[in-house]
This record gives structure tokens, C-alpha cells and sequence, in this order.
């Protein structure tokens, strides 16, 4: 067969523009990193309520991401979420760091946060995190905000407002003392 | 490959007998034509080892079916990207958040709109002149011709068409997208006037590798050896006449679009199903 200089010519270019569409969309559309798959640790965590905390929702610390969420579950003695993640292994953290659930903005999307203590022994793999601190459901918290204006508004009311404030104090403390 | 006629309708018997006969030898005949549509497949896999190795038949296609429907995919993915921006700022802008038009843009055609209607635009320009080609020579006995001098049609003729199909459509998926993107980018922040560097760095931080462009990429493989196999297999059974070879371009047409559409629903379902 004797070879055709343009048609060849024609069909690398072709394929030349093919694969910079590729890499354009690799690099510049996508976040090039996460292919480099870089050495990861798997940590644990235990959340009284995730929220709406996603699979591959990123795991940050000071703003940076440092890893991603890979697994969500559900402990069925103690009713509570596990939540596994995979941090970097460039990023050690101590053993004494603790983990919220945060939101990015007002709406957005919900990541895991983490914050570092002082202690001096790092995690290892597959250790679980024990300070933590669940999301913040929008629904309790305007609860919470009602039942505390009520109480404040029925200080001169004639109806006897035990139970709710009650209420309100037991929601309080579990909202604030997720962290165990 | 088998003669296959049509099964006579019954005459002599009543009108319902003759009608669940004619049904019977329908469903029979759909049923006859899918099982020689997948043996064909894997003859063309057992004749591809020799096409292959002379790769000058495969880039002739490359250049037929790749090369030459740059423009139509070309001009199709700036439209659409186009679109997609002005559409999605005029919702996004609702909601507050302009920014995110990257985001949609990119999402929208890598996940879904590059690799679909790449597929849909690949299937009408060249899967049904491939269909065309391959029935002509059909009609014109170039094929028998072949056989007569122990070249053997589907290695010949067949396979570098269904290979450079094959290796043409995730290119021309991915050119799509890229081309769309930058439409977006021309209506988001050229025209509407939205920051750049918040259109391309929330496009990187929605945008993964390996979840939304190699899932890509592979719809695009999926939809190529569809699309390809439908054009090369009804050229090859198209009636040998002229009616036959334009029934025959039609049937591609139309059959590679409902397979296309048919098997993203299956793939998105498999790939992005919501954790």
C-alpha cells in the first residue's frame, strides 16, 4: 500500500486534537490532582447527625482540602453515623484533633472540618476521631429559636411554661455537646 | 451467512390464524435478524486482527469518519455550549449564584451533552454514509466480487470501517466538550461578563477525573461501537437495491439514535447513581 502523506497528514492532526481536548478537559475543566493518586490514611468518625455530609464531600482543615469523604454509614446499636475519610498522607494530624461538620456558605455544600489539637502522637491508619461535632440542622435551629422567643415573650403570661422551656434546655445541651 | 426469505402467510386458514402467523413470523424474523447482528459482531472481532495490522484501511476511515466530521461536531459543541451558558445564567442568576455557571456548563456536557449528542451527530454523518457505502457495494456486487478473489469482505471492507468509527468517537465526544466549554466561557464571561476565575477554578473544584471525564470517555467508547456496529451491520444486510441501501440508511439513523439514547439512560443509571 503506498501511503498517503495528507490523509495521514490529516487523521494525526486529528487525533492530535482529540487528545489535547482530553487533556484540556483533564487539566483545565477537572481537578488534574485527585488522578495523581496520591498515599491516603482512612480515619473514622462517629456523628450523632451528618446532616446532608456526601460521599467525596471534601474533608478541610483551615480552608484547605485535605482529603475526601469515602464512606457514610449507619451503627445500628448506637444509632449513630460513621463517617469514614481519607486524608493525605502528607498531612499527619494528633491524635486530639477534632471533627465538625461544616457548611460552605449559607446553602452550600456540607464538608468535614477538621481541627488540630497539640497532642504530640499522630493518627494512624484507621484510627477513629474521637472530638466531634454534628451539623447543624437547619429545622432545630429555628425550633430552638421559636421556643426560646416564646419562653421569653410568656414571662408575663398567665399560662404556665414549664415544658417547653424544658424541652428547649434538653435540645440546648445535645446541640452543643454533640462532641464527646 | 444464511438466506433468510419471508416466511409465506397462511392463506388457506381463517383471518385471525393468519394475523397471529404473520405476528409469529414477524417476532421470529426481529428475533433471526439480532442473532445474526451479534454473529456478525464477532466476525468483525475475528477479522479485525488482519485489518488492523494494515492500519492504512483504518486511517483512511479515521480520516472518513473522524477528520471529516470535525466541523459539524466542531460548530454543534460551541452552539450547544453557547446555550448552555446563556440558559444557565438566566437560571443560576435566580438562585444568586452566577459564579456557578462553570460548574454547569462543564458538568453538562462531560457527564451527559458531549458524549450524547457527539454520538447522535456521529450516527447521521457517518454512520449513515458508512451504511450507504458498505449497502452500495453491496447492491453493486463489489462484495461477491471480493469473495471471488479470496479477499474476504469483512476483513476488507467491514472491520477498518468499524475500527475507525471505534477510535474516532470518544475524540470527537471529547472535542466536543472542550469546544462547549469554551462556548461557555465566550457567553458567561466574554458577553455576560461574569469573573473568569471564579467560571474556571468552580468548574475544577465540581469537575472530577475519574467520575465525570473517564465516565465520559467511556460512554463515548459505548456509543461509538453502538453507532458503528449498527452502520456497518445494515449496510452489509441492506436488500441490494436502491430502495434497500436508503431503507437501510434510515434504519441506521434511527436505530443508532434510540440505542444511543437507550443505553446513556443505562449508563448514567450504572455511573451516577446518587450516594
Amino acid at each position: 500500500m503506498n501511503r498517503n502523506r495528507l490523509l495521514d497528514l490529516w487523521v494525526g492532526l486529528f487525533v492530535l486534537i482529540g487528545i489535547a481536548a482530553l487533556a484540556f478537559l483533564a487539566l483545565r475543566a477537572a481537578n488534574a490532582s485527585s488522578f495523581a493518586a496520591e498515599p491516603t490514611y482512612t480515619l473514622e468518625a462517629r456523628f450523632d447527625n451528618i446532616g446532608s455530609l456526601k460521599v467525596r464531600a471534601p474533608v478541610r482543615s483551615a480552608g484547605v482540602i485535605v482529603g475526601r469523604v469515602s464512606s457514610v454509614g449507619f451503627d445500628a446499636e448506637t444509632y449513630e453515623a460513621v463517617v469514614s475519610f481519607r486524608v493525605n498522607a502528607r498531612y499527619p494530624f494528633p491524635k486530639d484533633t477534632s471533627a465538625k461538620i461544616l457548611t460552605a456558605g449559607l446553602l452550600g455544600e456540607q464538608y468535614l472540618g477538621l481541627t488540630a489539637g497539640g497532642d504530640p502522637v499522630m493518627f494512624k491508619e484507621g484510627d477513629t476521631v474521637r472530638l466531634t461535632q454534628s451539623a447543624v440542622v437547619l429545622e432545630n435551629l429555628i425550633g430552638q429559636f421559636l421556643y426560646n422567643k416564646a419562653a421569653e415573650g410568656k414571662s408575663g403570661d398567665d399560662r404556665p411554661a414549664e415544658s417547653k422551656p424544658a424541652d428547649v434546655k434538653g435540645a440546648d445541651v445535645k446541640g452543643a455537646e454533640g462532641s464527646r | 451467512m444464511a438466506e433468510r426469505g419471508n416466511v409465506p402467510p397462511a392463506q388457506a386458514a381463517g383471518p385471525v390464524r393468519a394475523r397471529t402467523e404473520r405476528l409469529g413470523a414477524w417476532t421470529l424474523q426481529k428475533i433471526e435478524r439480532l442473532g445474526f447482528a451479534a454473529r456478525f459482531f464477532l466476525a468483525i472481532l475475528r477479522f479485525s486482527g488482519p485489518s488492523l495490522r494494515r492500519f492504512g484501511l483504518v486511517m483512511r476511515e479515521i480520516h472518513f469518519a473522524g477528520v471529516l466530521s470535525l466541523v459539524i461536531i466542531g460548530v454543534s459543541g460551541l452552539f450547544v455550549g453557547m446555550v448552555l451558558g446563556l440558559q444557565g445564567y438566566e437560571t443560576l442568576v435566580r438562585y444568586g449564584s452566577a459564579e456557578a455557571l462553570g460548574t454547569l456548563v462543564a458538568l453538562s456536557l462531560v457527564r451527559e451533552l458531549g458524549p450524547v449528542v457527539a454520538a447522535l451527530l456521529f450516527a447521521s454523518r457517518a454512520g449513515s454514509a458508512i451504511t450507504a457505502e458498505i449497502g452500495l457495494m453491496k447492491a453493486t456486487e463489489q462484495l461477491a466480487a471480493m469473495e471471488m478473489m479470496a479477499v474476504e469482505p469483512l476483513a476488507r471492507v467491514v472491520a477498518p470501517r468499524f475500527w475507525g468509527g471505534v477510535i474516532s468517537m470518544p475524540l470527537l465526544a471529547a472535542i466536543f466538550s472542550s469546544v462547549g466549554i469554551l462556548g461557555g466561557y465566550l457567553i458567561g464571561v466574554v458577553t455576560i461578563g461574569l469573573d473568569a476565575g471564579a467560571y474556571w477554578s468552580q468548574m475544577q473544584a465540581a469537575v472530577d477525573f475519574r467520575d465525570d471525564v473517564i465516565n465520559g470517555v467511556i460512554k463515548s467508547c459505548v456509543f461509538g461501537v453502538a453507532v458503528t456496529w449498527i452502520a456497518v451491520f445494515e449496510g452489509y444486510d441492506a436488500a441490494p437495491t436502491a430502495e434497500g441501501v436508503s431503507r437501510a440508511t434510515t434504519r441506521t439513523v434511527v436505530t443508532s439514535a434510540l440505542v444511543i439514547l437507550a443505553l446513556d439512560v443505562l449508563l448514567t443509571a450504572l455511573m451516577f447513581r446518587g450516594t
